[in-house]
């Protein structure tokens, strides 16, 4: 399509349709608004949907009077992309697939390109041909902006999701004073395992924590990796004073420890977060007291 | 090692003593020839008093480099020799992580929470927690 990429002299093809869309700016957002893409996301009122409209017509029309309209990074389209994504995610939350915003979106193609036709009944017919063209070139590109838009907000919301996963997949327990738990469930990453052992330690420092002990009860297996990273973990809390106890080890994890041939030494290992917060409490001195037969029964 | 005989830029580290403990508190980077006087002024220190214990406390330290790691297992083999207990206190989580990172574990060194944690455990059985080491029977 190169007949419409004539430099900007006056009266090609991409600003005449850039005028033209000025002109028609309203005839064009009042027939937007009965597009499904315009009526299904602005429900309230009409209006709204027409002022949305006549925004992304300013925008396109800013486009092709800049000679751009193949460019989806073009300038103009800054002030409505966000607009766009907006459009774009009601649409996927009201269960639209990918292909169907993308049929929406062409179809605000159709009144643009009729209207255009209309009003260049004088001229000749390759100009009217020329600017029809520069029209469709400009809405597959405006199509192409809403697409784009709208998987760079589902990327940013799975980026967003998956910190939060890290977070709360990560509690830090208090279980008695100066003792901590993390409860470790799913399979452990290098990423997971690093936010882990951060969390763990700003929390022997917040809570003056001497003993923190990580339960791998929801941990479905263990490999070379995740138990290099318990053995950093156990090493970090060791440097900050703090003493580190591994609970939770099911038979079938200790069998896989035992075959792979890792050394877990140097640490601390208890069945249970029972029996290791029974160490826990030992080891300060806190034994637990049966109430009634007033005799210990701390493991 | 330029400033050995102009001295450090920002002054040596003090070592206090508090009855038979030796306290140094570092603070941000640790100068070569600052470690160097420091190690020397620790090990005088020892051997003129009845120093049974040195308390080092890093909870000022937010970097730290293999160097450092060197220079404290020196310290405590250097104190080891003269038969005090060296306890490294208050570590920041991310010295620590960036210590393991590095390989250096450390393993002969003592540990506390915090300055006072580690006068406790030097004071022995004074403190409510029993010593580390003595809880494994066998490897």
């Amino acid at each position: 399509m190169p007949e419409h990429e004539t430099a900007g002299q006056h009266g090609s093809p991409a600003r005449e349709v850039g005028d033209f869309l000025r002109r028609r700016r309203e005839q064009i957002a009042q027939r937007w608004a009965d597009t499904p893409l315009f009526r299904t996301v602005f429900t309230v009122s009409r209006d709204e949907a027409v002022e949305a409209g006549k925004a992304v017509v300013e925008a396109l029309a800013a486009v092709a009077a800049a000679g751009r309209v193949e460019d989806a990074e073009a300038d103009g389209f800054t002030v409505v992309r966000e607009q766009l994504t907006r459009t774009a995610a009601a649409r996927s939350r009201a269960g639209a697939g990918s292909a169907q915003v993308s049929n929406e979106v062409d179809a605000l193609r159709p009144p643009v390109v009729d209207l255009l036709v209309a009003d260049l009944s004088q001229a000749s017919a390759e100009h009217v041909r020329e600017c029809a063209t520069a029209a469709t070139v400009l809405m597959g590109t405006l199509r192409l902006v809403v697409m784009e838009s709208a998987l760079n907000e589902g990327r940013a919301l799975i980026d967003r999701q998956r910190m939060e996963l890290l977070e709360t997949a990560t509690p830090v327990i208090r279980l008695w004073d100066g003792i901590v738990a993390v409860p470790l469930i799913g399979t452990l990453d290098s990423a997971r395992s690093q936010v882990v052992m951060e969390t763990l330690l700003e929390s022997v420092v917040d809570q003056h924590a001497r003993f923190a002990i990580l339960d791998i009860t929801g941990v479905p297996t263990v490999d070379s990796l995740v138990a290099q990273h318990l053995m950093k973990t156990v090493a970090a809390a060791r440097l900050m004073g703090a003493e580190c106890i591994v609970s939770g080890i099911r038979p079938a994890i200790a069998q896989t420890i035992v075959h792979l041939g890792l050394d877990l030494g140097t640490v601390v290992t208890r069945a249970s977060l029972a029996d290791a917060l029974a160490y826990a409490l030992d080891q300060q001195g806190s034994g637990i007291v049966d109430p009634v037969s007033r005799g210990a029964v701390a493991r | 090692m330029t400033h050995a005989h102009t001295g450090p830029p920002w002054g040596s580290v003090p070592v206090l003593r508090l009855g038979d403990v030796l306290l140094v508190t570092l603070q941000g980077d640790l100068h070569d020839s600052t470690a160097e006087q420091l190690q020397q002024d620790i090990s005088e220190t020892i051997a003129s008093s009845s120093t049974t214990g040195v308390v080092i406390d890093l909870s000022g330290v937010e970097m730290v480099d293999s160097f450092l790691g060197r220079v404290l297992a020196e310290i405590a083999a250097k104190a080891g020799l003269l038969a005090a207990q060296t306890v490294v206190a208050g570590m920041r989580p991310a010295v620590a992580i960036t210590l393991v990172e590095l390989g250096l574990t450390l393993p002969g060194l003592r540990t506390a929470l915090s300055t006072e944690d580690a006068l406790g455990l030097l004071a022995g059985e004074a403190s409510p927690y029993r010593p580390r080491g003595t809880r494994r029977e066998s490897p």
